[in-house]
């Protein structure tokens, strides 16, 4: 939708342009969640495509993901045969609500930034033990996890102008196996729970990521694979009913419900 | 100026910095981009930006320099329609065709895996008229449509006349025009369920530059109307006003602003400074007939007492006594959601003073008739003042048998003089239009051991929200033929209708029918289940039946009467399919249960107040005809059908019938196209003017000719008289002579009313932790009489059908204490995607009615009215649970499946 309370569309061509920054301005990535609702407090968006990132780069360390990569990109991408778990990224992607041609639009950054419990980016990326590289506006970058960068629904640790750079997936993470499910109160509608887990090849490091059903990401992580029981307990443990986020994409106790028994799924598939 | 590349034609243009790319192409007059949500979430807007298909409503405009930019206008080569087009166009897979852009630019992109997993691609688009079966069929490649022959286009699949114009985008929706010198008009709508409003302090918004005027409750009229629309007002109570100075729901106008541009006039509303007196708000009809509930409407002006508007009861027979003698009662208590019609078209209209000194109104209504005796009310001027006429309707299903839109641009327009237009938005709709009301029904039903019933008592409070619009109406269908539908010598019932602090009631697709059948076709299987008889016997055993009283719990005399009776073939043909099965396994596991439910739902078809409908047929000099006919097109069909029945009266091809249609000057009058009675009163007009024009046609061929009138016969574009054949064109010409004008007009009334069925049969499969619900098989019967156009029919069951699924299994508008909406978007609030509408089985009974015209009978409304029971007969076949309250929603479900 129009944002009629825009004056001014800053498409700086590298970070020293923008100066200036105040309360009324807007990172602008793919604009597909910004353009859906009235932005009145904001009168300047800050056009970050202009700034011509690499969306994608392998390097020996893992996988480097801007910010600006959009959605369809990271789709496509394939990876060293040595990461398995590449295709949970096909997987979160297409547990998005969002439609196909989303994608073309849509950003990693932009999901995560975003923090809804049902980002499927933050799933992915929080699963796969990402690192945010953020920019602040003065002063030194700062590396936080993606599961700690997410602090609740609608809210990040982004200060005032920060800025989210990238997100580093590291290339042990992506090297494991995982297992992935979600549900929905409609078919292939928003997220009610989106749990992942990821594991070596002997169910060390079982690492189980829950999303969607919780306001932010939580993870679980045992030294092995966890048995049906350790891992009902540590889930009630960390995850007591009033840790279930609660909203018209289905009640807490529904999301607590089916986390437990997702989990338990994909703790099998893991064994 | 930036250069801007839109479908191969360069336009120096600059965007405003925050618009987006959909605004951007519509102020360009690229109109086939279309608006459903603004958000994101339809898809109607999708375009191409270099070949890759994006919601252009999210793409920031600047973003389209130096790129190409494709919409459907652009999609044709060489004049020749791309072949997704023609796909489109030979499956005719539209109905209002307003998502069909938006269908077909996505479409068009889709790779040879998608198009093999539809569900998923087209999540991204919404279509509310066609539960998507037609256009799956497009995707595949399947010709829906015959050729169109003299004399043969009673029960020809025949293509919407628009075809072209809606795959093509030139088709012209309310808002698909451009207007010199328009004025914006936005609302502030109140963020409180109850308030006074004290005092509105107007100045900052007057001062925001491009804003014209502000009007509150102090500037208009204090006139009480009834935004419903129906041939007799009194039917409604008068209870709402243009702008009021008491607000009784979130969402209410407070007051208009009236800008040079849109993004001005939300501007001024922001800036005005509105101070309410908060009053205690009361959002659940039992709760507000209490003594102390807060009272919504001044008791001498509305209502007797408290907060009903109204109260309907009766008994026929003795119902105490009819339990006494029953072998097993069932009882239990029902409830049914709000739901919104979603048409993908807001509402929306622009009114202008036109060179002739009248006022136009362009608009999106069922009703344009209705709606322009209603605004010369409100405004206090004659009708002949006033011109009310839709172009194309993006949708309707009951939303747009409300006067919302038309009354605040009619009166901007008078006090200034220019034209102004009102677009709502998505989230408008959601707070500030009409919902389905929600009912809450308690049945009590007994029966003898084999099954006869005894007894059958219904009470129902319905939430009539705000304002009492359709209040009685609604509530007298839900007291009506779903009771009626069975026989049984003691019936009883009341319901009452109660005003609360929600968004108001309005008439819905089913229209208070379809709440009760919920209701009571749980109640039957229930009853069924309990003395273990099939559910289908049970219903054949039970169902009205020729010979017996129609009537649910009143004697008066009814003027609904069997023109054709289905039912039982209904029945028999979903029995039969259930039983051949379609294939479809459940999923593998233990944690899945099976079941299967049926349900049926009987219709009057129109409703029992007065409606009457009108239609001009004229031969013109070339040898066609031009139809001028009142009702409204709005993706029901209605101009196809129309155009069928006078061509099959004038054994001519439709082609040869132009038609207008929904214009008070253009058209003669017509009530409004709702409550079924689009075939059966205007589809009546039709066949009387078609009938008088054979007959004036022939009877001046006869003059003509010399030949007795019973040698002459109409063929196609000519007369056969006796040896000689008379081309229309020569005989018109010979009138000519004469001032023999070939013009007729006739006009049509509802009654008797015919009677019409539909039998919905549902498979299902449940997992019992997850609370997923997988529709494995769905058939539907219904008895609609002859099909006039058998494809139209099938699709106006498959959206009816699909709108059912949504209904029971998918929509959520979720409120909060307040009373306001959680959820007004559609990624929040969800209505059915292709993924989520299974493909219906159709079935007709081969009926032929007596009364409705050319043995039709209404087929576009009922569909959806045993759907929900059918799902909730499943369920319970499924797990023995009996759910009772819609939606069925997994979170809604799971605690009691995990006991079972």
């Amino acid at each position: 939708m129009n944002l009629t309370t825009i004056a001014e569309v800053r498409r700086p061509t590298s970070l020293d342009e923008i100066q200036g920054w105040h309360d009324g301005c807007s990172w602008l990535a793919g604009g597909t969640w910004l353009f859906s609702e009235p932005q009145v407090s904001v009168n300047t968006l800050i056009d970050l495509d202009s700034l011509g990132w690499a969306p994608l780069a392998v390097c020996a360390g893992g996988l480097e993901i801007a910010a600006t990569c959009r959605i369809v990109d990271l789709h496509a991408f394939e990876g060293p045969a040595a990461w398995r778990a590449v295709p949970l990224f096909r997987q979160c992607i297409e547990s998005f609500l969002m439609s196909f041609k989303i994608w073309n639009a849509a950003t990693i950054g932009g999901n995560v930034c975003m923090a809804l419990p049902a980002g499927a980016m933050i799933s992915l990326t929080a699963a796969l033990e990402g690192v945010c590289t953020l920019w602040p506006r003065e002063g030194v970058p700062r590396d936080v996890s993606v599961v700690d960068f997410v602090t609740g629904n609608h809210q990040n640790v982004l200060r005032t102008g920060e800025l989210l750079r990238s997100i580093h997936l590291p290339a042990s993470a992506l090297s494991k196996r995982s297992a992935m499910r979600q549900v929905s109160l409609t078919r292939f509608g928003r997220s009610a729970a989106l749990i992942i887990a990821t594991a070596e090849d002997d169910g060390a490091d079982f690492l189980l990521t829950v999303s969607a059903a919780t306001p932010r990401p939580v993870q679980l992580r045992f030294a092995a694979c966890p048995s049906a029981q350790e891992l009902r307990d540590a889930l009630d443990d960390r995850l007591p009913p009033d840790a279930y986020f609660d909203d018209v994409h289905g009640s807490a106790s529904y999301k607590r419900h089916v986390t437990r028994y997702l989990a338990e799924q994909i703790r099998t598939e893991l064994a | 100026m930036t250069q801007y590349s839109v479908n191969g034609r360069s336009y120096a243009a600059e965007p405003t910095p925050g618009q987006c790319l959909r605004t951007f192409l519509r102020d360009l007059d690229v109109f086939g981009v279309k608006k459903g949500c603004d958000a994101g979430d339809c898809g109607a807007c999708t375009v191409h930006i270099d070949g890759k298909p994006f919601h252009s409503c999210l793409v920031p405009a600047f973003r389209a320099e130096g790129r190409e930019v494709t919409t459907i206008e652009g999609l044709a080569r060489s004049g020749e329609p791309h072949p997704m087009q023609a796909a489109f166009r030979e499956a005719q897979a539209f109905q209002c065709g307003f998502c069909t852009a938006g269908m077909i630019m996505t479409a068009v992109t889709l790779s040879e895996a998608q198009k093999s997993d539809l569900p998923h691609a087209l999540k991204g688009n919404l279509c509310r008229c066609t539960g998507y079966r037609s256009i799956h069929d497009a995707l595949q490649g399947r010709c829906n449509i015959e050729a169109d022959l003299p004399g043969r286009a009673l029960g020809a699949s025949l293509p919407n006349p628009f075809t072209d114009a809606i795959v093509t985008g030139s088709a012209r929706y309310t808002m698909d025009v451009a207007v010199e010198a328009l004025l914006h008009l936005k609302v502030l709508r109140s963020p409180h369920a109850h308030a006074r409003i004290v005092s509105i302090e107007r100045g900052a918004a007057l001062a925001v530059p491009g804003v014209v005027a502000v009007y509150t409750w102090e500037d208009v009229p204090r006139r009480l109307f009834s935004s419903a629309l129906h041939e007799d007002h009194l039917v409604d109570p008068d209870d709402i006003m243009l702008l009021d100075n008491v607000a009784r729901f979130v969402g209410q106008r407070v007051a208009a602003v009236v800008a040079e541009t849109e993004a001005a006039a939300e501007a001024g509303c922001r800036a005005l400074r509105v101070d309410y007196e908060v009053r205690p708000a009361v959002f659940d009809p039992v709760a507000a007939v209490q003594p102390d509930a807060p009272v919504l409407h001044d008791r001498d002006q509305v209502t007797a007492s408290s907060n009903i508007f109204c109260t309907l009861q009766g008994e026929i027979g003795d119902v105490a006594a009819g339990f006494a003698e029953a072998d097993a009662v069932h009882e239990e208590t029902y409830s049914t959601t709000r739901v919104q019609h979603v048409h993908l078209e807001t509402h929306g209209s622009i009114a202008w003073r036109g060179e002739d000194a009248r006022w136009h109104i362009r608009t999106s209504s069922q009703a344009p008739f209705a709606a322009r005796q209603k605004l010369a009310y409100i405004m206090g001027i004659p009708p002949r003042d006033l011109h009310v006429f839709t172009e194309r309707v993006g949708g309707g299903f009951g939303g747009k048998q409300e006067l919302v839109s038309e009354d605040l641009v009619l009166f901007a327009t008078m006090k200034l003089g220019r034209p102004v237009k009102w677009e709502w938005t998505r989230e408008e709709e959601f707070i500030g239009a009409t919902t389905r009301h929600q009912m809450t029904t308690r049945v009590k039903i007994g029966a003898r051991r084999d099954g006869t019933l005894t007894g059958l008592d219904v009470e129902v409070f319905s939430n009539t929200g705000a304002y009492g619009g359709h209040g009685g109406e609604t509530l007298a269908a839900a007291m009506a033929s779903p009771i009626a539908a069975y026989r049984c010598a003691n019936k009883k019932g009341i319901g009452h209708a109660v005003y609360t602090n929600m968004t108001p009631g309005g008439g819905f697709r089913g229209y208070g029918a379809s709440q009760t059948t919920f209701a009571v076709e749980c109640a039957i299987d229930a009853l069924a289940r309990q003395l273990g008889i099939d559910p289908f016997e049970m219903r054949r055993k039970n169902v009205v039946r020729p010979g017996d009283n129609i009537e649910s719990i009143w004697k008066e005399p009814n003027d609904a009467s069997f023109g054709s009776y289905g039912i039982g073939e209904c029945l028999d043909i979903v029995e039969r399919e259930l039983r051949k099965g379609n294939g479809v396994a459940k999923p593998d596991g233990a944690a899945w249960a099976e079941g299967q439910g049926v349900a049926l739902a009987m219709l009057e078809c129109g409703p029992p107040t007065e409606h009457r409908s009108g239609s001009e047929l004229r031969l013109l000099p070339d040898g066609t005809y031009h139809l001028a006919c009142g009702s409204t097109e709005m993706g029901n069909g209605i101009t196809t059908a129309h155009k069928q029945i006078a061509a099959s009266v004038l054994g001519t091809r439709a082609d040869d019938i132009a038609i207008i249609n929904a214009d008070t000057d253009r058209t003669p009058y017509d009530t409004g196209t709702f409550a079924s009675t689009g075939v059966v009163v205007g589809g009546k007009a039709v066949h009387l003017a078609a009938q008088a024009m054979a007959e004036d046609i022939l009877d001046f061929a006869s003059r003509h000719s010399g030949v007795p009138i019973d040698q002459c016969r109409l063929d196609n574009d000519g007369v056969v008289c006796g040896n000689q054949r008379i081309p229309l064109t020569e005989l018109h010409a010979e009138g000519a002579k004469l001032d023999h004008r070939f013009s007729v007009s006739r006009r049509a009334y509802l009654s008797p009313r015919t009677i019409a069925f539909n039998v919905q049969g549902v498979r299902l499969a449940v997992h019992r932790v997850t609370g997923e619900i997988r529709v494995l098989h769905s058939v539907h019967a219904a008895d609609i009489g002859r099909p006039i156009n058998p494809m139209q029919c099938r699709g106006q069951l498959d959206g009816a059908v699909a709108m059912g699924y949504g209904w029971a299994l998918v929509e959520t508008m979720v409120h909060d204490s307040r009373g306001r909406m959680v959820n007004p978007q559609l990624r929040n609030c969800r209505i059915p995607t292709f993924a989520d509408t299974p493909r219906t089985e159709i079935f007709f009974a081969d009926t032929t009615d007596r009364i409705g015209p050319l043995g039709a009978k209404s087929q576009g409304e009922c569909g959806i009215n045993p759907v929900a029971p059918a799902v909730s007969n499943a369920l319970a076949d499924a797990t023995g649970v009996r759910f009772a309250h819609l939606p069925f929603t997994p979170d809604r479900l799971f605690e009691k499946l995990a006991a079972t």
